[in-house]
């Protein structure tokens, strides 16, 4: 993309930017630096549009629809935890690196940190919260109560997320590839025999 | 994050409309851009959703080679029949890469267009050229153990972090984009620009202009290919260095073959000089060994990355010995 802003300042000026860099040398280099040496400038809009206004969005969340009003900078798990007050979807990184935030996403297991609430209109979310049938657990949750398949629990939502889903794709057989197919989901406490037992039982049965 | 509008667009036409004005960005999986948008990184204006449009397709083509659409999920690539069968190496590179719910959201196009992970580029309190251009090069002068040996400058080291981006500069894929002024084909090799003085332009798309999908040309003995990938711990990590390979045996003599590396270079790094020392040898690890020194003929080293070289060179006599051994 930048190269053809490039571009656009060629023809406006009749100099690209490499020729201007080249050309004011450090003068430009230290106006570039500003806003690398001030943390609050990066804090200001980059330009003069007005902040983008509040969208309206229709979740399938568990079954259920939900109309929110939403910034657009709402990730699917913040408007899980802060808009939907479900919280058993976990916020770990935030960033894609640890799994707690997974949900099921038509049946498929994402991050739903790196995700946007205002991409999900006609998706069908999945959380930890909808797995139950009413009292009865879902055979992955029975599973991991069985197995131990946790310690502190905080990981737990996510991994039994991930494990449906894991499950359902179909494409772990053997203890190792159990293991490598989740390898998505960071457990501090080291659970992570007895998750592999919980998974293995409930893929066998 | 920064204020952003959102749209959600249609089709492609719509798209590339969206995308040339008001410091506009697509979204696909969102796992890369989004992660750097929360981070201050990429701060567009208005952020185009192009989940709606339909290239979703992974076709066979006559000629034996097959189509990618742009937003052909990671996973859904990895594990198609065909990928599996005719390309191997491309199969593995992708599962090789990130998590499967990771796999599960990005795509083909975003993949290709994934940014570095230098850990000075990813913290606003370091100096990045390629961040913000003219700052100078944090990691040059601090810890760039992760950092690149090939295609740096004195301005950028930065490796190109993608496993699927490897694969595909071996296959020699080629890049089909659509702008304002209608369609392009771009050769794997000139996608991805070398940081040379400006390492903030990365490729060679313009503004307005989309991936629609990649083509794997045919290539018949990629169906003996394999991509190896060393890191820290065994999964969920980025390379050290990394190899994608394909050799053509013929009589015990290879015909051709196909080498690439990962981990090392600012871009994807295709070494051609690699493959022409191959053809002609023997499959055994004289031939490869050969092969390895030549690739990595011109690598240099920073203060803590030399090891790369000769881990870069053991990489690829491994995957190619397993390569020769395929049946
Ligand atoms: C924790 C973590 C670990 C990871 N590990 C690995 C790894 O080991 N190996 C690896 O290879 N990758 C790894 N990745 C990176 C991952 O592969 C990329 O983030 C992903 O491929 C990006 O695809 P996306 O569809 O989500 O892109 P997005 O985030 O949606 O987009 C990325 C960029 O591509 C542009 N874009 C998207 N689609 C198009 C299009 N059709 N045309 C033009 N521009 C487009 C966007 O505007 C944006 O600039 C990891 C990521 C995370 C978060
Ligand atoms: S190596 Fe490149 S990305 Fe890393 S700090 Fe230097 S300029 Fe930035
Ligand atoms: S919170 Fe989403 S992966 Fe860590
Ligand atoms: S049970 Fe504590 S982090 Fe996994």
């Amino acid at each position: 993309m930048d190269n053809s802003q490039e571009d656009q300042e060629a023809q406006k000026t009749g100099t690209t930017r490499r020729q201007f860099l080249g050309q004011v040398g450090l003068a430009s280099a230290g106006l570039q630096l500003v806003p690398l040496l001030s943390k609050a400038g990066s804090m200001l809009p980059d330009n003069e549009a007005a902040p983008a206004e509040p969208v309206t969005v229709s979740l399938m969340v568990n079954g259920s629809r939900k109309t929110l009003t939403l910034d657009t900078r709402v990730t699917l798990l913040d408007a899980l935890r802060e808009k939907l007050q479900m919280t058993g979807s976990k916020k770990g990184c935030d960033h894609g690196q640890c799994g707690a935030c997974t949900v099921l996403a038509d049946g498929r297991r994402i991050n739903s940190c790196l995700h946007l609430a205002v991409m999900c209109e006609g998706t069908e979310v999945t959380t930890i919260e909808g797995l139950a049938k009413g009292e009865e657990l879902h055979p992955m949750q029975a599973a991991f109560l069985k197995h131990d398949g946790f310690q502190c629990g905080y990981c737990t939502p996510g991994q039994i997320c991930s494990a449906v889903g894991l499950v359902r794709e179909g494409h772990a057989h053997t203890d190792e590839e159990i293991r490598e197919q989740m390898s998505g989901n960071i457990c501090r406490c080291g659970a992570y025999n007895n998750i592999l037992d919980a998974i293995k039982e409930v893929q066998t049965a | 994050m920064q204020p952003f509008k959102y749209i959600k667009v249609p089709d492609t036409p719509a798209a590339i409309r969206a995308a040339g004005i008001n410091q506009a960005k697509f979204i696909a999986g969102g796992t890369n851009v989004l992660d750097l948008m929360k981070l201050d990184i990429e701060k567009p204006r208005q952020l185009v959703d192009i989940n709606q449009l339909s290239l979703y397709k992974i076709e066979e083509l006559q000629n034996g080679g097959i189509r990618v659409g742009a937003l052909v999920k990671n996973s859904d690539l990895a594990y198609n029949p065909a990928i599996k069968k005719n390309y191997p190496l491309l199969s593995e590179a992708i599962l090789s890469g990130a998590s499967p719910q990771l796999r599960n959201m990005a795509t083909t196009g975003g993949n290709l267009m994934q940014r570095t992970r230098c850990p000075y580029f990813y913290s606003t309190d370091f100096a990045c050229n390629k961040r913000v251009p003219g700052s100078g090069c944090a990691a040059i002068s601090g810890y760039n153990r992760m950092n690149a040996v090939l295609g740096t400058s004195d301005h950028c080291i930065a490796t190109h972090p993608s496993d699927m981006c490897v694969a595909m500069a071996a296959l020699g894929a080629v890049i089909h984009v659509q702008g304002a002024k209608g369609t392009r084909a771009i050769p794997f090799a000139d996608f991805h620009l070398l940081p040379g003085q400006t390492p903030h332009l990365e490729h060679n798309l313009k503004a307005d202009e989309l991936i629609t999908h990649v083509e794997l040309p045919p290539l018949a003995y990629a169906a003996r290919s394999h991509y190896l990938k060393v890191r820290d711990r065994a999964s969920y990590e980025f390379a050290l260095t990394s190899a994608a390979v394909a050799l053509d045996i013929q009589n015990g003599i290879i015909k051709a073959a196909r080498v690439a590396l990962g981990g090392v270079g600012t871009k994807p790094w295709r070494s051609i000089a690699a493959e022409q020392v191959l053809t002609g040898l023997p499959p055994n690890t004289a031939s490869y060994q050969k092969a390895a020194d030549t690739a990595m003929l011109d690598a240099k080293p920073n203060k803590d990355n030399a090891y790369k070289i000769e881990l870069a060179k053991r990489t690829l006599v491994r995957a190619l010995t397993t390569t020769g051994e395929i049946s």
